[in-house]
Formats: structure tokens, sequence, C-alpha cells
């Protein structure tokens, strides 16, 4: 690729860039001729896109819906007091252009889901996630994986913070660490939990760092390790990555192929929601639902599709087939019966039962929220891991 | 020569882990705080060995894991100072894997060698350097120390 070349206002104005051996003349052609979406303009993403629309990335995307709130001032320092119930996007753009009146900011005035993420990310060569909640987490680390995007990550609750690069080439990605999200009354957001001001600011400079350090193609990135940082302690400690050879999207056999519900397969909401849903032609079933029609003694051919090691730590009874096996044991699997698949949160049991219809089952529904959900709703009692 | 504290009852946990999992390796980490010349260890934490494709000679614990463990030490204003694992059938000396394995610079490394079934030696390494590149693990003396602190299990 050619490298667009630097006004004399550009020489000037990186002239401490262009005298680091690192970066010198050609680094600073490829920070400009570089494009990175930042998703989300709040705690993580204020000071990524500061420092990298000062560093001078030419084109610079940014997501995010959101509307600025008084309590998001504590650490959102893009904007102001001013900026109060103005859209993010907006006070966003008009604190970078002031910065940085030659970049090009793309502004993508939405919330990330299944079905944009890979239109938007497309266009970029890195992303870096600054989102606050798992299942855009997931998203973005999918998407990431099936573009083949690096995915400078950050995340941080009240002092603790972590960083990493994800999904860089070879590398491990977000799955390969956490394959499934906590459920999610266990996760307390920054608004239940609360984060202290100044970390986003810590972890966010380290995500530009590693953004800026991908561009350039110089040093060592967070790729293969995961950074934790301790802000009470001020400890920065990390854990080595690796990438998971059964990781359900970056394996060798990927459970996924395209971008799933990430709502579903975060626990959220389809069980909470009484009407049945009815996902890719699979009803969505929720775990009461299941519960009184076993009751009522309803002939239910319940198949869990998990792991062996998650069949012995709780079970809903019903016939294991792992998920990878179906293909080969569909003659295990009674035609005539109706099938309800269930898993731990619900999104290997959806491909189980999206497969089976394509193989001809016909009465095939979805346990909405997996195990996980069963545990909630129906018995507490059942062990949760 | 550094010296690692072992509460009594960490000590006897980790004998009992090494022969509970035998003859595969256990593995697990080690919460403190340091002390002059080493971690003062008051509390193990018992991890599941992810490596199941050799466990009798390898050791690893889940990134995942390691971070919650790692933050519950933090709860209880401690902090991970070591790590142990079993060496079932061999003695309590690092092997190349080992070291390979481990980046914790500045934390103990204990071995604990299991003879058929039995807890028997148990030796601890600093993980001694300043990087990646120039770490090697220095012998460690071991102290015990009697108190009522228990082990408690990662879930
Ligand atoms: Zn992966
Ligand atoms: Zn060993």
């Amino acid at each position: 690729m050619e490298l667009p070349e630097l006004s004399q206002d550009e020489l000037l104005r990186y002239s401490r860039h262009l005298i680091l051996p690192e970066v010198g003349e050609e680094g600073q052609r490829r920070l400009k001729a570089a494009r990175v979406l930042c998703v989300g303009a709040g705690g993580l993403g204020s000071p990524l896109a500061l420092y990298l629309a000062a560093a001078g990335v030419g084109t610079l995307g940014l997501v995010d819906f959101d509307v600025v709130d008084a309590s998001n001032l504590q650490r959102q320092i893009l904007h102001s007091t001013n900026d109060i119930g103005r859209r993010k996007l907006d006070s966003a753009a008009e604190k970078l252009q002031a910065l940085n009146p030659d970049l090009n900011l793309v502004k993508h005035d939405t919330k990330l889901s299944s079905a944009n993420a890979l239109d938007i990310l497309k266009d970029y060569d890195i992303v870096a996630d600054g989102t606050d909640n798992f299942p855009t987490r997931y998203l973005v680390n999918d998407a990431c994986v099936l573009l083949g995007k690096p995915n400078v990550y950050g995340s941080i609750f009240r002092f603790e913070g972590q960083a990493s690069v994800f999904a860089a080439r070879d590398g491990p990605c977000y799955r390969c660490v956490y394959p499934e999200p906590p459920p999610p009354k266990l996760v307390p957001s920054c608004a239940e939990g609360g984060v202290l001001g100044v970390l986003p600011g810590l972890v966010g400079v380290i995500q530009a760092t590693e953004t800026v350090k991908l561009i350039l193609g110089k040093g060592t990135t967070l790729a293969g390790r995961l950074l934790l940082v301790d802000a009470l302690n001020m400890r920065f400690r990390e854990v080595r990555l690796r990438k998971n050879p059964d990781c359900q999207i970056c394996g060798a056999h990927p459970a996924f192929t395209q971008l799933i519900d990430y709502q579903q397969f975060c626990g959220i909401a389809p069980s909470i929601q009484e009407e049945i849903r009815i996902m890719n032609g699979v009803p969505q079933l929720t775990a009461a639902e299941v519960k009184r029609r076993m009751d009522a003694g309803e002939d239910l051919f319940i198949l869990d599709v998990r792991e062996p090691f998650e069949y012995q730590i709780a079970n809903i009874g019903g016939t294991l087939i792992p998920l990878g096996q179906i293909p080969h044991r569909l003659h295990e699997i009674d035609r005539e019966r109706e099938i309800v698949v269930y898993c731990k949160f619900g999104a290997r049991s959806q491909r189980a039962a999206e497969f089976l219809r394509q193989s001809g089952y016909s009465k095939v529904s979805n346990l909405a929220g997996g195990i996980m959900a069963w545990s909630n709703e129906v018995d507490p009692s059942l062990p949760r891991y | 020569m550094s010296v690692l504290q072992l509460t009594r009852a960490v000590y006897d946990a980790i004998r009992a882990h090494g022969e509970e999992t035998y003859p595969r390796e256990c593995c697990g980490a080690l919460l403190g705080t340091p002390a002059a010349d080493g971690w003062r260890i008051e509390a193990s934490v018992k991890a599941r060995n992810t490596r199941t494709d050799s466990a009798r000679n390898r050791y690893s614990i889940a990134p995942a894991e390691l971070v919650k463990i790692e933050r519950e030490a933090r709860g209880r204003g401690l902090s991970i100072g070591g790590f142990y694992h079993s060496h079932p059938d061999h003695p309590a000396e690092w092997s190349q894997a080992d070291l390979a394995e481990a980046h914790w610079i500045g934390c103990s490394y204990v071995i604990v060698a299991v003879a058929l079934g039995k807890a028997a030696a148990i030796h601890s390494f600093l993980l001694a350097g300043n990087a990646e590149e120039d770490k090697r693990f220095v012998a460690e003396r071991i102290e015990i120390l009697e108190s009522q602190e228990t082990q408690f299990e990662s879930k």
C-alpha cells in the first residue's frame, strides 16, 4: 500500500515522533494511513480517541448511541459539563476535531449489534474495544476474529483494570480466555459497582499505546498476555494467555462461523420475556415453561449439548450429546418426539437446534438462557459454574 | 537466601493436595504478603490443572481462574506470592518446563514430590531476574509458621 505523504504542518506537528527511530517519517505516515475503530466514546474511549487523534491516526471511527450524563463526567474526559444532554458522538467529534483538524472522524450513531457489526468493522484495520458490557465485548471479539482484525481490549471495574490484544495473528481471543460470560446476576456494571474515575484513563491509554504499536509494527504488544491493573495498590501483573484450540470462535473447529445473539448468549433478557420468541426458526422456551411442561408429563426429549464435565457439575436430566458429536450421533435423537435442547447459556444449544432443523427435525426448541436460567428461575439449588 | 514462610495449614494443604491428585500433578496459588526476605504465605488456593493432556508432568492454571484468584486475594488484603505444584514420583526439583511456564518474577514456586501417593520432599524456588530473558529459579528456604489460617477453594 502507498503511504500518504506528510505536509509541512504535519512534519512540524509530529516532530517529536519523527525523531524517534521507532516511528520516524515512515511510522508517522503509517499512522496517517491507519483506520481505527473505537467502540464506545465513554470512559475508555475518551483517552483512547484523544491520544489516537493526537498521535496522528488518519481515520478514527467512533461507535456510540449514548447521551452525555452528569454522572459520566467523573471519568469520560471527552465530554464536559456543557455537553450534558448532547449525543456523545457530537461532543466527542467537537473535541477531537479541535485537537486535530486533519483527523477524518467517522461517526457511527448506533448500538453495535450482530446485524451491523461486520459491516461497520470491515472498513477498519484495528478495533479498540471500550465497551462496558459483556454482550458487546463478545460481539466485538467474535466480529474481530471473523474479520481477522486485532481487538485492542480494555475493561475496568472499581479499582481493577484489564488490557490485552486479542485476535492478533495466531494469538488468543477474548473467548479463549473467557469461553462463556459470567451469569448476569453476578456482574454488577460500573453503574452498580462503581469505578475509580482515573482508572479508565490508565487502561484507555494502555489501549492507545497498543494500538499505536500495532500500527507501527514495533515493540511487543500485549497479544498473548492479559495485563491486570490494580489501581488501589498500584500493581501491574500479567497472566500469560494461550490460544485455546477448542475456542468456539477462533479454534480449529469453531462452533459458530457467524455472529450470534449476544444478549441471549450472556443470559440477558430472553428468559424474562413471556412471549414465545423464535430465532432462526427455533422457538425459544423459558426455563419455567420447560419445567411446567416436564411436570405436566409431556413427552419431551431433553437434549444436553454441553461437555461431560459440565453435565457432572449440574444437569436437568436428558440425553447428553456434546455439540461437536451431534452430526455423528443423530441416530440417538428421536425424530418423532419434541426435542428441547439446552446448554449452559443457550448459545451452543441454539446452534444444535438449528443444525437439527436443517437435518430434518421438525419439533426442536431451545431452552433460552440454558441451565443457568434454570438455576435462576426454577431450581436455585442447582450448582452454578 | 530468601525464605518462604508457610503457615502449618498451608504446608499441610499443599502436601494433602499432592496426595489427593496423585498420580496426576496438582497445582495451586499461594496468597500472602511480602516479608523482609521473601513471602509470608497465609493461604493456598487449589486450582484446576488445565493440562489434561499430560497432567503427570505439566501444570497450568487457566488465565480466567488466575484473574479470579488474584481478585479474591486482594479482597482478603493478600496477593499472589507464589504457586505450587506436585511432582508425582519425581524429585522436588524444577524442570525446564517449570521454568518456561513461570512468569511471575519475584514469586515463589513450591514443588512437592509425591512418592507412591505419599507427599515427600518439598522445595521452594524464587523466580529471580528482571524479565523473561533473564529469569531463573533460585532455591530458597521454607520456614513453617504455626498458625490458624486455612486454605480456601477457588470455584
Ligand atoms: Zn479464541
Ligand atoms: Zn514441575
